[in-house]
């Protein structure tokens, strides 16, 4: 298990991932894996640094963890901002055209559809908020 | 993330090469934005994209909005990756993949 713990801003994205893919590296993860667990990372910091403490900033954890046997990689973002629960936002509609689409709400429904699991629990006054993709 | 910008007459290519996340998605709308006036043809060249977040396709809607307006836009050599986000998220009806 790795854990980092600084304040989420959106320049510590490029940073976190370095120490994801060095984990996931060590693992011989497969690279469309990585690149996908890597744009997760990117869309999961974004949201926590641009809302979970606005107008203020706050920390965010961020734990890595690997089951050897089913070889599950998990990454739990854990912050202690405004209840958030991103899987209660509905879906994008994905069918629009260009000119009724909307810029927004695309990033968590990208992470639902490559991760293989998504969970939150808001516990203790903290958001927790994992994702998990085989490797 | 690089840019590289190549015109030709009123076709304006541009290749990215790198991530293209929330860190760079800024960058890449200001070349754009600047980029765009008199262009009737925009080309984005993404064969040496590694991947694309969600902020990289606000970008290439915003462009392809701005690009219906004034001309066309297509992109091209698109990874398989690349293309699984565009899938899943319907980018491919929207933009015209080459």
């Amino acid at each position: 298990m790795k854990e980092w713990t600084f304040e989420a801003t959106i320049d510590r994205i490029t940073w976190l991932t370095d120490q994801v893919n060095e984990a996931l590296e060590s693992l011989n993860c497969p690279m469309k894996a990585q690149m996908q667990i890597d744009v997760a990372i990117d869309e999961l910091l974004a949201n926590i640094a641009s809302y979970a403490y606005a107008p203020n900033k706050g920390d965010v954890t961020v734990r890595f963890d690997f089951d050897e046997e089913s070889r599950m990689a998990s990454i739990s973002f854990i912050d202690t901002g405004v209840p958030y629960d991103p899987l209660r936002k509905p879906d994008p509609d994905v069918t629009l055209q260009a000119q009724e689409r909307e810029v927004g709400g695309l990033g968590i429904f990208l992470v639902k559809k490559t991760m293989d699991d998504m969970l939150y629990a808001r516990k203790d006054g903290r958001n927790i908020l994992t994702i998990r993709k085989r490797i | 993330m690089t840019i590289n910008k190549q015109q030709n007459g009123s076709t304006l290519t541009i290749a990215v090469q790198g991530r293209l996340d929330t860190t760079t998605a800024p960058d890449l709308e200001k070349e754009i934005k600047s980029s765009l006036e008199g262009v009737t043809e925009l080309i984005m060249d993404f064969e040496k994209l590694d991947y694309i977040s969600s902020a990289g396709l606000r970008v290439l809607l915003s462009a392809q909005k701005q690009m219906s307006k004034q001309g066309s836009m297509k992109v091209t050599n698109v990874s398989d990756l690349v293309m699984e986000v565009f899938e899943v998220t319907g980018f491919t009806d929207i933009l015209t993949i080459e």
